[in-house]
């Protein structure tokens, strides 16, 4: 089996091109070939990973391209990383995929959106199989293509085009420095294999330098994709998708290969100590700015996109001070209960038409399933005992505090309480008290094809941590064959922390939200700089928006103004000078020469003969200029000698 | 002069490679030339009034010229890097001028391409109706004097098949373009006739430096000149080269002749005929005048980088959908000024890759904006507007050339950028950062493009437009095909020119 993981991209490109190919003949049918699809890679996955969990391995390759002195191979493979996330997205994936039969159902583009999702599902596969840094590339460009059209599906209404744009750029952006890494490493070591290179890195044969450029080009693109400080700003925009695709590709996967990069980079980190520090800063100060802006939007994806920054941050920083599999846990875990609490969402926003949550309210008893299982995602994200984020969240926050950074190891618990209150403002804004708008009045619980994934994804928001938990011995850990020990103290400590973190922020929630002892317009009001800081984010698409995309749309007005008026103005002057120049001597040449042989009424007529001749007689000005050449290259030549 | 005359015999015999004579039983790459010409004349001989006829006519000739170099391509050896199926005839032997054909796989690939891009130029101009007869005459004597122009290996047989190409091009702008079609022909011919009076200095000098009384151009390769004597010739092919490809500031022919142009010549103008400059640097430049090429990579690698950046940010600034192409013609062929300079394996052969994969993609580019103009009656990107939805399998296809053109993986575009930015990185590290400023300013001009005419609501006062109809499908899909196989499996295209690239590179370090 483990000899087929090959496969398991396979069959969502076949559906992608069946899908594809078939045009408006598809009609409403793309989830039909899209589902089955996804489902037999699922199933693949599964295998695989019990296979990997027996302690098998699996790689292929063969030689993409070769010259003399040059060889890239290409290649597949599937170690206990990989096994893991193939499972993650895969399930996700397919849960997405079914959710969206009843999401999606009527909608006019129903197969090129399963088509879309096809091939990005497709495309993370590949991700996750590659053996290679330029495989990756490839794969991670795809899923920014998917990307793209999936924020753009709703491509007429206003906004949407915009918000496709910006999150293909903004990751552009990034993905540049990826390219640096690339060429980088590649004229360093000739090869793109990561065990290869990480081979090399170990035992000293790649430059300090080079190591640097590598790694903080490889974490521009992490950035990205994963929406890090200062590249976060597409993520919010990125709702503009269907909410579906919020779930799968911005939350639980996409922006998951970011941090998937850094987790499969690690050992190049390790051996550069000054970049791992940014990856840590850079993961805690987003974690930390992500989750206060989840204060005070009230838009309920926003607040998750933010949530989801937050969380990415979470993983950076986990990853940043060098402990591997608390991130990649963190990594697996949120990929689970993110995607439940986006789909609970879209659930929402299916039933009440609208995704501010002022408009909502009162939908616990008009939506039970829903409402139960959004809220299993919001113990999961708070991190509340038992559930997932519990054990995930305290092990980064364990590994940081271990690692002596106490600055960051505050941000990241100030982080946990914001991230505690805002998801319990959003739950109680959603679910309690009375509907403050008709369509949260006459709201409805959505069909099983909806809630069914929602429950099944419940009941993994609640268990998934357990795999990494103590009492189950860690088997996650183990699978990834990276213990990770700190002593008891340590994990008794900051757990107790980030339980009261947790708790602090859920019960300072419940009593200014549910209870409303405290009215939050008072501090807003007290504070109006800060509150506007927030609800605008920071300013930041203020600030991108007047210098990099206004700014660079006027320069490319000069330029274009510069190449026309001044450039090729200077080109026809030349050739005006030059026409005149020929007419001059034409007419010398009529009046000296031809003045002499025939008179001069008759001249007249054949001057203007001959200018016309000089303005359109191509033969005539050709063979002159080859006379002219063959005289100057003689020239040049007696000169040169 | 008059010792030249003595030992000329000597040269020819020393030209003709016996070796591959005898291998060879048909003279294959003068039938690729002469098929078109036979075309070009047949179709001029037609009786009047039988539009439908040239066009038939045009494309079986155009047709059977493509099938021809696909069989040339199967006789030819390309693990080896010298030039083969060579056909050298005496021609004016005092002068040492010989009719002299070769290919290696540094030309298979663009005689290929000319050949693929004249089959779909004739399917794009089905719709040619106005004086149809020469139209249709011309573009075949345009591909005689393209696939000329790749097979020559006499400086004299080379630089007339240059010439050649100016002229049905001219014709095919000041006839049948815009507008301004007069003004862009004119333009056209005489700036690149400047250029290539430029460059026949060069050639004569580098003639007369020789002294060997030969127009041979590899025998030329094979020989050491001064430096000084390189400085100047190599100068002089330059300014001549760079005319055609364009080099910044000598592009602003470019934009003009690709509005005016009808949508056939700009795919083979910006497809084809932009690389004739960008070979003359493989064929001519780098083996001939090594120790001058060397001196002036780093400027050429300068120029490069301004091509790729200020031709993005011209293109962004434009509102006309051709002049935006053309503009980002400009810049994508920086990728291969910049692949020459460093003249590392890696850039080189992505700046090859970058001239076959660009003619493909730009093509798409350019035939994608015709479909559009050709419903819509404008090209004024701020008169588009939601075309997805009133045309949305045009509107898929020039979203397939707009990603092919911003080097999205998966397409041949960005195997040529990486390894041209790859292979440069090793010798202009920072320039290489600013080019990839380019690849975020293509995606940016590209995408806002999308934007703005593909996507939102469609124009209320439109009429119903037809979309992609068959003919036109059967022109777009070899050019998306090619594109995305190349990008997938780019050991097709780099088997051919690695071998090539490599003997390139020996004689640069032999000397």
């Amino acid at each position: 089996m483990l000899s087929l993981a090959w496969l398991i991209p396979v069959f969502p490109v076949l559906a992608w091109l069946i899908i594809g190919l078939s045009g408006r003949k598809m009609q409403n049918r793309g989830s039909g070939i899209a589902i089955p699809a996804v489902l037999i890679s699922f199933l693949f996955s599964l295998a695989v990973l019990v296979q990997v969990a027996q302690g098998q391995s699996y790689h292929t390759s063969f030689t993409w391209l070769e010259w003399p002195g040059f060889q890239i191979t290409f290649g597949f493979q599937v170690d206990p990383l990989a096994a893991m996330m193939l499972v993650v997205v895969t399930l996700v994936s397919l849960l997405v995929q079914i959710y969206s039969l009843g999401y999606m159902q009527g909608d006019s583009h129903y197969s090129r959106y399963y088509a879309n999702l096809s091939l990005f599902t497709a495309a993370m596969l590949t991700l996750l199989l590659a053996d290679n840094y330029l495989l990756l590339l490839i794969a991670w460009e795809l899923v920014g293509l998917c990307s793209y059209l999936l924020i753009g599906h709703y491509f007429r209404n206003p906004g949407v085009p915009q918000a496709a744009n910006k999150a293909f750029l903004t990751t552009r952006v990034g993905d540049f420095g990826f390219m640096i890494a690339l060429m980088a490493i590649f004229n360093a070591t000739g090869t793109f294999n990561f065990q290869e290179i990480f081979a090399l890195a170990q035992t000293g044969a790649i430059s300090q330098g080079t190591l640097v450029l590598v790694t903080a080009g490889l974490f521009l693109g992490a950035a990205g994709k994963s929406a890090q400080f200062p590249f976060q700003v597409w993520l919010p925009d990125a709702m503009a998708g269907p909410t579906p695709v919020s779930a799968l590709i911005h939350a639980a996967t996409m922006v998951a290969a970011g941090v998937y990069l850094i987790a499969r980079s690690l050992p190049l980190y390790l051996v550069v100590p000054q970049v791992m520090q940014v990856v840590a800063w850079v993961g805690g100060i987003t974690a930390l700015l992500a989750a206060a802006v989840g204060l005070v939007v009230n838009d309920i994806k926003k607040v998750l996109a933010y949530s989801t920054i937050s969380q990415l941050g979470y993983m950076m920083l986990g990853l940043g001070v060098g402990a591997f599999f608390p991130g990649v846990f963190h990594l697996m875990t949120h990929a689970f209960f993110k995607a439940l609490l986006f789909l609970g969402a879209g659930s929402v926003i299916h039933a009440v038409h609208t995704q501010d949550m002022r408009e909502m309210g009162g939908l616990g008893r008009r939506m039970p399933y829903t409402t139960l299982a959004f809220l299993a995602g919001s113990l999961a994200l708070a991190g509340v005992f038992p559930f997932a984020g519990f054990y995930s969240k305290d092990s980064i926050l364990a590994a940081v505090y271990a690692s002596g950074n106490s600055v960051l190891f505050w941000m990241g618990v100030v982080a946990a309480i914001l991230t505690a209150f805002y998801i319990t403002r959003a739950v109680v804004l959603t679910f309690w008290h009375q509907p403050r708008s008709q369509g949260a009045e006459q709201a409805q619980e959505s069909s099983p094809v909806m809630t069914v994934p929602l429950l099944i994804l419940s009941g993994f928001a609640l268990a998934a941590g357990w795999l990494g938990a103590d009492f189950s011995g860690n088997i996650l850990g183990g699978f990834l064959g990276t213990e990770f020990h700190l002593p008891r103290a340590i994990h008794h400590y900051v757990t107790r922390i980030a339980t009261v973190a947790a708790l602090g922020g859920i019960v300072l929630a419940i009593f200014t939200y549910l209870f409303r002892w405290f009215q939050p317009s008072v501090l807003t009001q007290r504070f109006p700089q800060c509150y506007q800081l927030l609800q605008q984010a920071y300013y930041f698409d203020r600030f991108y928006n007047r210098v990099f995309v206004t700014g660079t749309i006027r320069v490319a007005e000069f330029v274009a103004w510069f190449d026309q008026t001044v450039i090729d103005g200077l080109v026809n002057a030349v050739g005006r000078l030059g026409k005149n120049l020929a007419l001059l001597i034409a007419k010398i040449d009529i009046l000296l020469i031809d003045g002499f042989v025939v008179g001069f009424g008759h001249s007249v007529g054949r001057a203007g003969d001959r200018v016309r001749r000089w303005q359109n007689g191509l033969t005539a000005n050709y063979l002159l200029s080859l006379v002219w050449a063959v005289l100057i290259s003689i020239l040049t030549f007696k000169l040169l000698g | 002069m008059g010792g030249i005359d003595q030992h000329f015999d000597l040269q020819v015999i020393g030209l003709t490679g016996e070796g591959e004579r005898s291998k060879m039983n048909l003279p294959w790459l003068s039938l690729a030339i002469i098929l078109p010409l036979v075309g070009s004349l047949g179709i001029a001989f037609l009786p009047k009034g039988k539009t439908k006829g040239y066009k038939v006519a045009a494309l079986a000739v155009s047709l059977l010229t493509l099938l021809l170099v696909v069989v040339i391509g199967t006789q030819v050896d390309f693990g080896q890097s010298g030039v083969q199926l060579e056909e050298v005839l005496p021609w004016l032997p005092q002068y040492g001028v010989s009719y002299h054909l070769g290919v290696d796989g540094l030309s298979y690939p663009l005689v290929f391409l000319s050949a693929l891009l004249t089959v779909l130029a004739v399917l794009a101009s089905w719709e040619v109706n106005y004086r149809s007869k020469a139209y249709f005459s011309l573009l075949m004597l345009l591909e005689a004097g393209l696939i000329g122009v790749f097979l020559a290996l006499d400086y004299i047989l080379f630089y007339i098949f240059w010439e050649v190409v100016l002229v049905p091009m001219y014709f095919l702008i000041g006839i049948w373009g815009g507008p301004r079609k007069e003004y862009a022909a004119l333009k056209f011919f005489i700036y690149t006739l400047f250029g290539s009076v430029i460059m026949l200095v060069g050639i004569l000098a580098l003639y007369f430096a020789a002294g060997i009384n030969s127009f041979n151009i590899i025998e030329l390769t094979q020989i050491t000149y001064s430096s000084h004597l390189q400085f100047w010739v190599f100068l002089a092919f330059f300014i001549g080269l760079a005319v055609k490809v364009p080099v910044f500031p000598f592009h602003t022919w470019l934009p003009d002749a690709h509005v005016e142009a009808p949508t056939a010549v700009s795919m083979l103008l910006a497809g084809i005929l932009l690389k004739m400059g960008t070979y003359g640097f493989f064929r001519i430049l780098l083996p001939t005048l090594p120790d001058a090429s060397l001196s002036f990579a780093p400027i050429l690698a300068v120029l490069g980088i301004i091509n790729i950046v200020y031709g993005a940010l011209a293109a962004m600034g434009q509102d006309d959908l051709k002049k935006m192409v053309a503009y980002s013609s400009i810049s994508h062929m920086g990728y291969v000024l910049l692949g020459v300079a460093a003249m590392t394996p890696a850039s080189l052969n992505g700046a090859v890759f970058q001239m076959f994969s660009h003619g493909i993609i730009s093509a798409l580019l350019f035939y994608s904006v015709g479909l559009i103009y050709e419903r819509t009656h404008t090209r004024k990107i701020s008169e588009l507007g939601g075309l997805l939805v009133k045309i949305p399998a045009i509107g898929v296809v020039l979203a397939i050339a707009a990603f092919a053109s911003l080097g999205l993986p998966g397409f041949s575009g960005f195997i040529a950028e990486f390894f041209v930015l790859m292979g440069a990185f090793v010798n202009f590290r920072n320039l290489v950062f600013i080019g990839g400023l380019g690849l975020v300013l293509t995606a940016a001009y590209l995408l806002w493009m999308m934007q703005r005419v593909l996507l939102g609501e469609p124009r209320v006062d439109w009429p119903q437009f037809a979309d992609l109809k068959g003919l036109e499908l059967v022109a777009a899909a070899p050019l998306v095909i090619t594109a995305i196989v190349l990008g997938v499996y780019p050991a097709l295209l780099v088997n051919l020119v690695s071998p090539a690239v490599s003997g390139i590179l020996a004689l640069l370090g032999g000397n």
